[in-house]
Formats: structure tokens, C-alpha cells, sequence
């Protein structure tokens, strides 16, 4: 019954969601009132009956209804509650709806907040917002509907594939569609300002922080997935350069490259056709990444629930939404009028240098990931591009974007002055210098390349550092003056220093971590005692231990460090009750220098097992370092300027867009 | 400043960063390609020797041995027509079972064993990797679908 009305619910958002993407759009060409006002009422519908079908389904997989096909092909009775609920999205069918959720719940809150929009921009982000959800509730009812009924019901479900029942994995899965589907409204506000054929600083100020947000989610999700990796597969990396990580990580580059080119936009009228592009490829590189992760096209070691067949629907959509917009961008992108000018060398030519470079890091990647795919389309050849290659493309391009973000928040607008500013940084400057050369001198086992690692990252934290000092007058007027201007200082300030710091602080966490990793793989029997950076692992053996859905054997590593026992360490492997499939938990201390981290794998059958231990230095610098990262995003929200409904645009006719397009 | 040496100056720092990027990428796709091949095509005659790749296939039945050292193992991968024996020392996957598909990263030793310093995880029970379906179905061995 539940699922009925779930199906019903998710019918009706279809066909909300066919009107929504149509009366406005011709109400705003019409400039019938009337007609531009069924946008706001629609969304708000769509959403409503998206989120009924979405708690139906949910319901069912809190009471294992197994008469419904996705929960007895993804629940079990004896699963945790948390996990029923997370279960949801733990398969194709219902991650697809809560795409759907977010998307609605994006557009209902163009709805909510979008008081003072021109009510026909309003119209027809909403309209092309809607189109969005067409493509995508068509989808879910004709080739993955989450509410199809077996007709006998098992008495128990298959069980979620265990690597899933996780906090870390639980959560990653909304906030990484927060991100993706976030740029949704980039997206639809750029195909609106198309149709209208003008962009103008208030534009910027409301894509600004609608990217900000979705950049902020995507951020919190990549990292959590990559913690979720890093703690649960028991391999010691984070990072894998797999097809299904760069679907993620694409939006995400061409995400951070938006961020800062609407900054352009918002501040100098200028750029305007370059942000408008990039909103459409950085959703493009949402769904081209949704259509990687769902169809399973490119062999992936996440192959979670894939299915070849629906993914053709998808790479239709794609064709449908990418294609039809880049050609609306081509017809009416020219016709945008240009801003200001500026020199090469100013915050605006810093900005275009950010740019072009995310864009091209951008392009490497995606290059390196469709390859394998291109070439066994048309040689048939079975490759694969692995870590090697992105390390060699993705960092040299990223390296000069690094050493210019000090440099650019230092240049003034219009015309900058590289020279004073350096002058300006030389503190920065001396004391990331001095550091990486300490290291590389006094510190056995670096490179070069570590080296450079390291100059940056200090670059970036003692650049962002003196830019603010330089902000607020630190230690150049009274401190109570410092803190009146740092007080006073603009949120998205601060939000570029915590961002920026944050970025910095990953990578020295990830240089050092890289570089100075430890590792020992061996054969162990009870009292076996090995040593990795200079603590003692002492093995004292493996007992069973009963889980809620699962039984695990744990091992027990009592470590010491000169003969103080500091702690003790329980990697477990796990066998589910439901599949039967084994998964490894690694056993993790926590210390300020790094991380030890041990893994048990088989048994040898003569007593001993096979153990892996890992001392990682300075792993949890990354996690904060990504966290400042999330946290920038979060502050430069708060921004006055950016507070959603807070922009006032200029005067405006009453009704309807005023065209100024060339030729109309 | 005019427009026109503007427009210039961002053409021509694009056409640099474009230049660099696609000499980035045609030197690391040159030295980092890793191809992929299934038994059959591993003990052919003309089979390139000495190149790091992929092996796709099955791990046959029974033949899961592992050495004194408790952490070298030896297995066989098939396509159900050939075979290709493997070694690996170290921890494997958790789902790396008989009977299912694996996918090893190494090199063909003269011996024609193959020295796998990889084998690779996948997240899923149910999930066979494309390319092993491709290798059973080149073999003519494929019965899914």
C-alpha cells in the first residue's frame, strides 16, 4: 500500500515537474503573469510528492517490507536501524530518487528564497530546473522504479553489501549528490540567463552561493568518502585515481574553477560568457559522473549496483542536456555583453589563470578516465590509466595554481602590481622556503618532489596567513584595532583564508604522509612482535567475536613504545550473516605524529596469520585540512553578500525580463 | 589595455597551458598505459613479454596454494580455455575467491609465471569485472547474460 502510494507520489511529481518545465518558460516568453506564476507553486509540488515517494520507500525499508524488490534485494531484518534507513540509498534504484530529492529540494528552495528575483529569471530557472527532473523522473519510473512488487515475498531480504553499513559510507552518498546535484542550479540559472540573453553582476550574486554550497557538500563528500576508504578497506590509501573517484573529482575541479570565476562576474561585470560556459560543464561533468557510477561502463572497483542497460538512457539524457545546451550557449553566448577590461597581470588575470588551469587539469582528467573507454571503442584494446598517469598530468598542472593562489588575493583589480606584491609575501615567502629546506636537510628519505610539496603547502598556509595580517593591520595598528578590522572583515574573506589555509594543510598532510609512510607485511604467530616507527606490535592472537550481523575474528596487537605499552590495536575481519561476504576492519591509533594502522589478513593454517601494519605520519592533517576546506565554504556562505534572497538587483521592470539581445 | 590585446594575451597563455598539458599527457599515456589481456591471449605465440599489465580471467578451483613464507600464494587464472599461473605475495583482497573473477597487475615472468605485485579489490560480491566478462567472452566461455 505504502509503495503505491510512493509509485502514485512519484507519477504525480512526473507530471508536476512536465508543467513546471513548460508554462513558465513560455509565461516568460509571453509575459503572461499569470503563467510565470505556476513556477513557484509547481516546485514546491514537485518536491512535496518527491519527498512522500522518497519516505514511502523509506518506511518500507524500515518495516523490511520484502514484497518490494530494491528491499529485499538491499535490507535484512537484522540489519542495524541506522543502516535500514541508509539502506535507501545503498542500491541504484533509491540513490536515484534521493538524486531526484535533491534536485526538487534545490528548486524548491529557488521557490523559497527566490522572493527577489525578477519573477522571469525565477520562472525559467525553474522551468529549465524542472526539465532536469523530467529527464530524471522519467528515468526512475521506466527503468529503475524503487516500488516494483515481487509477487511472493521473501521471508528475509539479501542484506546491503556490508562495506556499505558504515557511519563514514552512510552519509557520503548525500552529501556527494548535495555537491553534484547542487550545480544543478548553476546550471539552470546559466540556461536561463541564455534565454534571456543577460548576465549582469546580480546574476553572479545569486550563483555565487548556490555553487558555493553544492562545492561545499562536494567537498565533505569526496573527503568522507576518501576517510571511509582510507579506515574500511584496510589497504592504507585513500586515493585510487579509479574512474568512479574522478567522476567525482571532475565536478568538483570545475566546481572550484566556477567559484572563482563568478567571483569575476559578481565583483567586475567581466567574464560573464566564460562563467556561463562553465556552469553548463560543470553540471555536464555531474551527470557525465552520474552516468560513469550508474551505467559501470568503465571497470571500476566500486561497482556498486550498476547496470549497463539504464546507463544508455542516461548517456541519452546527457547527449540531450549537454548538447542542447552547448548549443544555446553557441547561439546566444555571443551576444553577451562584455565587461571591463583588464591587465594580464591583476585579481582578475589571477582569476582567469585559476581557470585555465582547473580547467586544464580538468581536461587531463577526463581525458585519462574516457580513455580507456575510447580506445576499446575504437581499437579494442583493453586498457587501463592508472595513478601513474594522473600523477604525472594532474600535479605539474596544479603545482603553478598553488604557488599564483598566495599571489592573486594580493593583486589589486583592474591593474595589480606583481612586484609589490611579492614584496609583500617575501615573509611568507622566506618562511615556507626555510621550512621545506629544513626538512629536505635535516630529514632522511625525501625528494625533490617532496620537497616541492611542502613549499607549497607552507606557500599557501603562511601566504593566506599574511594576506589576512596584511588585511586587518596586524601588529601595524593596535591590536584591539587588528581585531575591530578582522571582526569587521568580509565573511567571503574568510572564507578564502580558511580555504586556502585549508588546502595547504592537506598538502603537506598528504606530502608527508606520501613520502614517509612505513609499511610491514608478514607471516605472525602469537608472541610475534614486530616493529614499524618505533613501536613494538606484539600479536597475542584472534578470538571470535559475535556482531549484530555478523561474526568477526578479531586480533589482538598490544603495542609499546620503549617498553611503555601504549595501547592496543583489534583489526577485525568480518563475515555477514546475510551474504556471507568478508570484510576487513583495519585497527587504528590515533596519534599526533600519524596514524598506526594494522590489518590480519588470512590464516596460514599452521598457526599464524598474515598481518599488515602501516605508520602513516601526518595522515589526520589531511582530514583537517579538508575540514578548514568545508569550513571556508560554510563561513563565505555567511557572507552578507551571499546570504540567499539577501541580493537586491537593480531596478527592474515589474513583469518579465527586459531583452536586450541584439537582434530581438 | 585594449580589448583586442586582452583577448590575445588570454588566447595565446590558453594555447601555452594547452600546449603543456597535452605534452604532459602524451608522456604519461606513453609510459603508463597498463593493457589488459585474458589467459588466451597471454600464452600466445606472439604475446609481447616484459611489459607491466593487467590479467583478467577466473581463479580456477583448487588451485589456491599457499608457500611456507604463510604470505606468498600461487593461483591459476583461466578463461576456461587457457591458464595462466599466478604468484603473489602479500595480503589478498576479501573477496578474492575460487571460482570468481580477479583482475592482477604484474608482470610475465620468463617462466611464464605471472608475478602479480597487485591484486585488485573490488567492493562488490556480485560484481565481475567488465574486462573478465570481455576475456570469457573472447574465449567463448561466457554463460551470463
Amino acid at each position: 500500500m505504502v509503495a503505491e502510494l510512493g509509485n502514485f507520489a512519484l507519477i504525480l511529481a512526473l507530471i508536476m515537474a512536465v508543467v513546471q518545465g513548460t508554462i513558465p518558460l513560455i509565461g516568460a516568453h509571453t509575459r503572461s503573469a499569470a503563467w510565470i506564476a505556476v513556477a513557484r507553486p509547481a516546485a514546491n509540488a514537485q518536491f512535496a510528492f518527491v519527498a512522500l515517494a522518497f519516505a514511502a520507500l523509506t518506511y518500507s525499508f524500515v518495516v523490511s517490507d520484502f514484497s518490494v524488490l530494491t528491499v529485499a534485494n538491499n535490507s535484512h531484518t537484522l540489519k542495524p536501524l541506522l543502516y535500514k534507513i541508509t539502506g535507501v540509498w545503498g542500491n541504484h534504484e533509491g540513490s536515484l530518487l534521493l538524486w531526484i530529492l535533491i534536485l526538487t529540494l534545490f528548486g524548491a528552495s529557488v521557490a523559497w528564497f527566490g522572493t527577489n528575483l525578477p519573477p522571469g529569471l525565477r520562472a525559467r530557472v525553474l522551468a529549465v530546473q524542472a526539465l532536469i527532473g523530467v529527464g530524471f523522473l522519467s528515468f526512475i519510473l521506466l527503468t529503475s522504479n524503487p516500488f516494483e512488487r515481487i509477487l511472493e515475498a521473501p521471508f528475509e531480504g539479501n542484506g546491503l553489501n556490508p562495506l556499505l553499513q558504515d557511519p563514514g559510507l552512510a552519509f557520503h552518498p548525500p552529501l556527494l549528490y548535495l555537491g553534484y546535484v547542487g550545480f544543478s542550479m548553476a546550471f539552470s540559472f546559466a540556461v536561463a540567463a541564455l534565454i534571456e540573453g543577460r548576465v549582469d553582476p546580480a546574476w553572479a550574486r545569486w550563483v555565487r552561493p548556490w555553487t558555493l554550497a553544492a562545492w561545499t557538500f562536494l567537498t565533505a563528500g569526496i573527503v568522507l568518502g576518501s576517510w571511509w576508504a582510507y579506515y574500511e578497506l584496510g589497504w592504507g590509501g585513500f586515493w585510487f585515481w579509479d574512474p568512479v573517484e574522478n567522476a567525482s573529482f571532475m565536478p568538483w575541479l570545475a566546481g572550484t574553477a566556477l567559484l572563482h570565476s563568478a567571483v569575476v562576474v559578481e565583483r567586475r561585470d567581466t567574464l560573464k560568457s566564460w562563467t556561463i560556459l562553465l556552469a553548463i560543464l560543470t553540471f555536464s561533468l555531474s551527470l557525465l559522473g552520474t552516468f560513469i557510477v550508474r551505467s559501470g561502463i568503465l571497470t571500476s572497483v566500486h561497482a556498486f549496483a550498476t547496470d549497463p542497460e539504464r546507463g544508455y538512457f542516461i548517456l541519452g539524457f546527457l547527449v540531450l542536456v549537454i548538447g542542447g545546451s552547448l548549443i544555446l550557449y553557441a547561439v546566444r553566448a555571443p551576444a553577451l555583453k562584455s565587461g571591463g577590461v583588464f591587465a594580464p597581470i591583476s585579481r582578475e588575470g589571477a582569476l582567469v589563470l585559476n581557470n585555465l588551469l582547473l580547467a586544464t587539469a580538468t581536461a587531463t582528467v577526463l581525458l585519462g578516465t574516457l580513455y580507456p573507454l575510447l580506445l576499446d571503442l575504437f581499437t579494442g584494446k583493453k586498457v587501463s590509466v592508472g595513478a601513474p598517469f594522473f600523477e604525472a598530468t594532474f600535479f605539474p598542472i596544479m603545482a603553478p595554481l598553488l604557488a599564483a593562489a598566495v599571489i592573486g588575493p594580493m593583486l589589486s583589480w583592474k591593474r595589480g602590481d606583481l612586484m609589490g606584491a611579492l614584496q609583500r609575501l617575501r615573509v611568507a615567502f622566506f618562511v615556507s622556503a626555510g621550512i621545506a629546506l629544513a626538512v629536505w636537510a635535516f630529514v632522511s628519505g625525501g625528494t625533490w618532489l617532496s620537497t616541492l610539496g611542502i613549499a607549497l603547502g607552507a606557500w599557501l598556509v603562511a601566504g593566506s596567513f599574511a594576506s589576512l595580517a596584511e588585511r586587518i593591520k596586524l601588529l601595524r595598528a593596535p591590536l584591539a584595532d587588528s581585531l575591530r578590522r578582522a571582526i569587521h572583515l568580509p565573511r567571503a574573506a574568510w572564507g578564502m583564508t580558511l580555504a586556502h589555509t585549508g588546502l595547504g594543510i592537506f598538502l603537506l598532510g598528504g606530502t608527508v604522509m606520501l613520502t614517509w609512510q612505513t609499511e610491514a607485511t608478514q607471516v605472525m604467530r602469537p608472541g610475534d612482535v614486530v616493529s614499524v616507527a618505533g613501536y613494538d606490535l606484539t600479536f597475542q592472537g584472534v578470538g571470535n567475536i559475535p556482531g549484530p550481523n555478523y561474526m568477526a575474528e578479531r586480533a589482538l596487537f598490544s603495542v609499546s613504545r620503549d617498553g611503555e605499552v601504549v595501547t592496543n590495536l583489534l583489526p577485525e575481519k568480518r563475515a555477514y550473516v546475510s551474504s556471507g561476504m568478508p570484510t576487513t576492519e583495519a585497527g587504528i591509533k590515533a596519534t599526533w605524529a600519524g596514524d598506526l594502522y594494522a590489518v590480519i589478513g588470512d590464516a596460514d593454517g599452521k598457526g599464524g596469520w598474515a598481518t599488515r601494519f602501516f605508520f602513516k605520519p601526518f595522515v589526520h592533517w589531511m582530514w583537517i585540512g579538508a575540514s578548514v576546506m568545508v569550513l571556508g565554504g560554510v563561513v563565505s556562505l555567511t557572507d552578507r553578500r551571499h546570504r540567499v534572497g539577501a541580493p537586491e538587483r537593480r531596478r527592474e521592470p515589474a513583469a518579465g525580463p527586459a531583452p536586450r539581445m541584439a537582434g530581438e | 589595455m585594449t580589448r583586442k590585446r586582452q583577448r590575445m594575451i588570454f588566447v595565446v597563455t590558453g594555447l601555452i597551458s594547452l600546449g603543456v598539458a597535452t605534452g604532459l599527457v602524451l608522456l604519461a599515456l606513453g609510459d603508463n598505459l597498463v593493457f589488459f589481456h585474458g589467459p588466451s591471449e597471454v600464452v600466445s605465440e606472439d604475446f609481447p613479454p616484459q611489459r607491466r599489465f593487467r590479467l583478467g580471467g577466473l581463479v580456477e578451483e583448487g588451485s589456491l596454494q599457499r608457500n611456507d613464507d604463510g604470505l606468498t600464494v600461487e593461483f591459476v587464472v583461466t578463461d576456461l580455455v587457457h591458464v595462466v599461473p599466478v604468484t603473489f605475495t602479500g595480503i589478498l583482497p576479501d573477496l578474492f575467491r575460487e571460482g570468481q573473477g580477479v583482475v592482477a597487475e604484474g608482470r610475465l615472468g620468463t617462466d611464464g609465471i605471472f608475478v602479480a605485485t597487485d591484486v585488485l579489490a573490488k567492493h562488490d560480491e556480485t560484481y565481475i569485472p567488465a574486462d573478465v566478462v570481455a576475456a570469457l567472452k573472447a574465449a567463448g566461455q561466457w554463460q551470463g547474460d
